[in-house]
């Protein structure tokens, strides 16, 4: 898994059905990028459900979020529609898994994501990482703490 | 993890406000599983409140529960005319007919001052509590509701877990 001063590899995925998103355009903000296993499974849409709420206050650390797993777009527009959520999900979906496997956060076994966060600076170096064990929720103390570090620098 | 910050005047709180030991929860008043946790409370406080100082905190996931900020803002409201608990209670025994309307007639049943109540649920301040407990919770690591502390550390469990070790630790 990648750590803290690594350069955060980048990558172009869909969004939407016709919209893609590279990393890169993000340079000069800070980003949150949360690998997750699946849509629609509880612990996820908890986690999804949970950061949904805290947009504004990563906006206030000039920070984006986005979620990734292997879903297809078509999947991840259902889901996003059915909770609600205000932020984009990555589909890395073909060939499947292969920015997960840049980041050290897929999981061979289970060919899904492991449950990974990534708090990457202006400048697109990883300045924390966390893996939460799969069946548990890392809420966003973590990721706030990180972003609150970021500021003092 | 920690609660930040510690339970201070500024929560509310029920049961014996001097026990040594501090229960915090922080829950959604449309979550299924924070009104089925809610009788489970009740009854742990019914038998432990002498001993137990227990303290709600709003956590309100409202792009799922659109009505979870309307009830906190309820029962905030409900706070400044001292009838917090009374509130709390009776949205969560309502919760499957969660409406704006019923928070009104709850309010009425309550015998609150209405205009007065309709006028406060708009207060900002009231939104600075529920946003300052929603920030609160999102800084100590909660991560779904009910989320509950015991002592300012985090309890890995759920209401009947939490009123287990409250039987087991008074025995």
């Amino acid at each position: 898994m990648l750590q803290k001063k690594d350069v955060a590899p980048d990558f172009t995925l869909h969004a939407t059905p016709d919209q893609k998103i590279s990393l890169s355009e993000f340079k000069g903000r800070n980003v949150i990028l949360a690998f997750y296993p699946a849509d629609w499974s509880p612990v996820c849409s908890d986690q999804m459900a949970l950061y949904n709420e805290m947009l504004k206050y990563f906006k206030q650390y000039d920070a984006e979020i986005m979620g990734i797993s292997v879903d297809s777009k078509w999947c991840h527009l259902a889901f996003s529609q059915s909770r609600n959520l205000h932020f984009p999900l990555l589909a890395d979906f073909e060939p499947k898994g292969e920015v997960a496997k840049k980041y050290g956060a897929y999981n061979e076994a289970e060919g899904e994501c492991n449950r990974v966060l990534f708090v990457i600076n202006k400048e697109g170096i990883i300045e924390w990482s966390y893996q939460s064990p799969i069946a548990i929720n890392p809420g966003a103390d973590g990721i706030l703490e990180a972003l609150e570090s970021l500021i003092k620098k | 993890m920690l609660l930040k910050p510690a339970v201070d005047n500024h929560d509310h709180v029920q049961g014996n406000t001097t026990a040594d030991l501090i229960i915090v929860e922080f829950g959604d008043y449309q979550c299924p599983h924070c009104g089925a946790a809610h009788p489970i409370i009740k009854e742990m406080m019914n038998k432990f409140g002498s001993q137990t100082k227990f303290v709600f905190r709003n956590f309100p996931l409202t792009e799922i529960h659109p009505l979870a900020r309307p009830a906190a803002l309820a029962a905030e409201a409900a706070a400044l005319q001292n009838r917090f608990w009374e509130m709390h209670d009776a949205i969560f025994e309502h919760q499957p007919f969660l409406a704006e309307n019923l928070l009104l007639q709850l309010a009425g049943k309550l015998q609150l001052n209405i205009d007065q109540f309709r006028k406060d649920i708009h207060q900002s301040a009231l939104a600075a509590k529920v946003d300052g407990d929603f920030e609160s919770g999102m800084r100590s690591g909660v991560n779904g509701t009910p989320s509950f502390f015991v002592n300012g550390k985090k309890f890995d469990g759920g209401a009947g877990d939490l009123f287990e070790l409250l039987q087991s630790s008074t025995e």
